[in-house]
């Protein structure tokens, strides 16, 4: 009996999401299936992954920590046009060789410690002046944004040399760079929260900074940590934006900031910090990038993206809660597992 | 010997979720009866008051009040029949005045769509004289302190013409002489032929207030009689099924030549003044004194959570400066909290991640890798060592017990190994069977040379557990005890006078 019913007693909701992900998956394999299960829409969407993947995580981290980063891509904008202009500067369109190659590297780097210091400035909001996490962000996301238009004219930057330009439409090995990118932020986020005492530390900052303060735990450093890591990974994904599109805005993508949001919490992220998995992240990406790769191909509309999103969190969220009802009774009529202790006041809250 | 009792549980049984919670559980209480419900932490009080309000229907059994039999009671009929319960949170609205607070329920019985100040004055006025106290009724309730809030509930509950008024542990955050109020009152109800059912399980004031005790274990009645067929010792037998040794702390200490821990002169403005006591390895020393005496902040400065101002701190003979938790951990002092379900667990975190909290950095190996399966050994480890009751390290700390969750904590210090231990409140809402396990945990603590300090205002706790006992008052220490040589009556008149 204790295999059905760890289906539906999973507290993270991470089998119902793989099982929705699986249903999805074989549902529009058998509509459509000459060009669901195809090269071409499998490679199409590699590179659709990468971009609001590597935000999502940014936003996952946060959200462990018990806040947010609305600066999200606010970051990524701002990091992504500092190291366009120096790209510009030094390596314009058509140079390359080895000066190029290095030019890119630097900007890489430049953007990377773009992302961490507006990280860092977060973080410090966060700690040190005390600001709710999600006002602190709010903030940084229109300084951020303001700043990016303030040193582009809220013009449009263009013309990268090649070497930038295999960062968001390259192939490794016959795999797209940027979904490449996206796996290796994922293998070492996910072992940077699951297998490190960082981690460990932050899943208890998250659910209990009280408790955590009492505990020893210094929540300031970890939280600017986080705050650090969660920008560094929105500076990539402004890399990859910039470098798939070959031109770099200060008010590309906005929309993203929510869409993170849901992807995370479909993932199984608590909004009230502490909880959160890199595989129900990557899940909730999947299920999502199905869906709206599905629905093009059925020709609902082009702009079927937002709705079926917004649909299918209420639908895996009511799951959630249907299913977690449904194994209390279940668990109530089997008798005997329940643990004992606390069961008095537990059941009744 | 009573006339028909006003309220009759019979046969009552209970299940959640395959846990027999009441097995065919008796309770009646007559017009105008104090009495007191009892028993440990999970023994079913709280489940029998909750059928008795109505918010949770009994699987089997009969309810009967003032005559009428219910076989399906809802919290409707029974604040019709007159039962009103005061839970542990009151139930107020913070925000609101003592005046609308008590107003609330008889102006939504009104059904009036428009409300006027001077109605709610006049329904205040009314229930503050039928309690006979004084309060401001244009006050915010969150501005009050516990106490009053109280008072605020059982006004509430007087103004709904209640016959039958449950208190769910009402003096659990409550000072002495508040308590010798609260008792006041309820013989005061008394004698308007309101009866009380006091949820409790202090002693003291049970045998204090109580007409007719029940006691519940494990989901039965064990015991119903009158005060008079119980003694503190009978009492505890019948709650916890076993007697438990009140012995006194016998091992004392050889005092080497420096103490483990001293303060000299020790003070933080507003909080507590020249406090100055040395601590020797092996030693358990008491600080006792009421809410707001200091003994919270004292533990809070040794702790750097917040820092004394003036004064020296000297571990082991060498003068350390404490300004921060960080600082407190590097010279080897730690703090059990007061709260526990606030400040001590992570709730919904697994026993071996609370366990862990603080060695996690120790646990880590290199490039600090610290593989989920070592923290759950680490737990594991934990249960077997201070005998936890848990099914297994992967729990959510929720799920246990005070007793057990108070362990949890202290395993998480004892895997720090510090020089000193500081709890507050060691033992506050843990049933009378894990308190002394958990006092024995202590012990053992000292006699491996551990320094201990327990601030508590649980007199026999510090009075059995202590070497020494520090008395504080408005942020002094104004007397020591020899553990050996005083007793409770002495200081609990200390304590309030």
């Amino acid at each position: 009996m204790k295999t059905p019913l760890r289906f539906l007693r999973d507290e993270n909701g991470l089998w119902r999401l793989l099982l929705v992900t699986a249903v999805i998956f074989a549902t529009l394999s058998f509509l459509v299936p000459g060009r669901f299960l195809s090269v071409r829409n499998f490679a199409s969407m590699s590179f659709q992954i990468p971009e609001i993947g590597l935000l999502s995580i940014a936003m996952m981290a946060a959200m462990i920590s018990g806040g947010i980063d609305l600066s999200a891509v606010g970051i990524a904008n701002l990091s992504g046009i500092l190291a366009s202009q120096f790209l510009l500067h030094y390596a314009p369109e058509g140079a390359g060789g080895t000066w190029a190659a290095l030019v890119v590297a630097v900007s890489v780097g430049i953007s990377l410690a773009a992302g961490a210091g507006c990280g860092l400035l977060n973080g410090l909001l966060v700690t040190r002046v005390g600001i709710p996490p999600i006002l602190a962000t709010l903030g940084t996301m229109q300084l951020f944004s303001g700043l990016a238009i303030v040193l582009t004219r809220g013009t449009a930057l263009y013309g990268f040399p090649d070497a930038f330009l295999i960062l968001g439409n390259g192939y490794l090995f016959s795999v797209p760079v940027p979904l490449v990118l996206f796996a290796v932020a994922v293998l070492l986020v996910g072992v940077l929260l699951r297998r490190t005492s960082f981690g460990f530390s932050l899943y208890l900052v998250g659910t209990n900074p009280t408790a955590a303060r009492f505990a020893g735990l210094d929540n300031a450093a970890i939280l600017v940590k986080t705050y650090m890591l969660s920008g560094v990974l929105c500076a990539s994904a402004g890399l990859v934006m910039f470098a798939r599109t070959n031109s770099a805005k200060a008010d590309y993508g906005v929309s993203y900031t929510l869409q993170a949001i849901l992807v995370a919490v479909l993932g199984g992220t608590n909004v009230a910090g502490g909880f959160g998995s890199m595989a129900g992240l990557v899940l909730a990406i999947l299920s999502l990038q199905f869906l709206s790769s599905g629905f093009a191909m059925l020709r609902f509309s082009n702009f079927s993206k937002e709705f079926v999103w917004g649909a299918l969190l209420l639908a895996v969220m009511a799951l959630n809660v249907l299913g977690d009802r449904a194994a209390r009774k279940m668990q109530g009529r089997k008798n005997g597992t329940a643990p004992q202790a606390g069961g008095e006041t537990e059941e009744l809250r | 010997m009573a006339p028909t009792p006003y309220l009759e549980l019979k046969d009552i049984c209970k299940d959640f979720s395959g846990v027999r919670a009441l097995e065919t559980a008796n309770l009646s209480v007559a017009p105008g009866e104090i009495r007191c419900l009892v028993g440990e932490n999970g023994s079913g009080k709280s489940t029998l008051i909750k059928i008795v309000a109505g918010v949770v229907h009994h699987d089997r059994g009969e309810i009967r009040i003032d005559g009428h039999s219910f076989s399906r009671l809802h919290p409707i009929d029974a604040i019709r029949e007159g039962i009103q319960v005061i839970f542990q949170d009151f139930s107020l609205f913070p925000n609101l005045t003592v005046a609308e607070n008590m107003a609330m329920n008889t102006l939504l019985a009104e059904r009036r769509r428009l409300v006027t100040r001077r109605r709610i004055r006049d329904i205040a006025g009314e229930a503050l004289s039928r309690l006979g106290v004084e309060l401001d009724p244009e006050a915010l309730v969150e501005d009050l302190p516990v106490a009053s809030k109280q008072l605020v509930a059982i006004g509430r509950a007087l103004l709904q013409n209640a016959r039958l008024i449950i208190m769910d542990e009402p003096t659990a955050a409550l000072t002495r002489p508040e308590v010798r109020r609260l008792l006041e009152i309820i013989r005061a109800l008394k004698e308007r032929n309101i009866a009380t059912l006091f949820v409790s399980h202090k002693l003291d004031e049970v045998m204090d207030v109580s007409e007719q005790i029940t006691v519940l274990r494990n989901g039965r009645v064990v015991a119903d009689e009158p005060r008079a067929a119980f003694d503190a010792a009978r009492l505890v037998f019948c709650m916890t099924g076993r007697r438990i040794a009140q012995a006194r702390r016998s091992a004392v200490p050889e005092r080497t030549d420096t103490p483990l821990l001293s303060l000299r002169h020790l003070s933080r403005k507003g909080s507590f003044r020249d406090v100055s006591f040395d601590l020797w390895p092996g030693e358990i020393l008491g600080v006792t004194g009421l809410l707001g005496s200091g003994r919270t902040e004292l533990a809070l400065a040794l702790f750097g959570m917040e820092p004394a101002t003036e004064g020296e701190i000297r571990i082991e003979g060498r003068e350390v400066s404490i300004r921060s938790i960080h600082d407190a951990l590097r010279n080897g002092l730690g703090y059990v909290p007061e709260d526990r379900l606030t400040e001590g667990l992570f709730l919904s975190k697994s026993l071996a991640d609370n366990a862990a909290a603080g060695t996690a950095r120790d646990l880590a190996g290199r490039l600090g890798l610290l593989p989920p399966r070592a923290v759950l050994r680490f737990g594991e480890d934990w249960i077997r060592r201070l005998r936890i009751a848990a099914p297994s390290a992967s729990v959510p700390v929720r799920n246990l017990s005070g007793g057990n969750q108070q362990r949890v904590v202290l395993a998480r210090w004892i895997a720090l190994s510090p020089k000193v231990l500081v709890l507050n409140g060691p033992t506050v809402g843990v049933d009378i069977g894990s308190k002394s396990e958990i006092h024995a945990i202590l012990e053992d603590l000292a006699a491996k040379g551990m320094g201990i300090l327990i601030m508590s205002d649980d007199i026999p706790e510090v009075l059995h557990n202590c070497n020494r006992i520090l008395l504080m008052k408005r942020g002094r220490i104004v007397e020591e005890f020899d553990g050996a040589a005083t007793d409770e009556n002495e200081l609990a008149r200390k304590l309030a006078g």
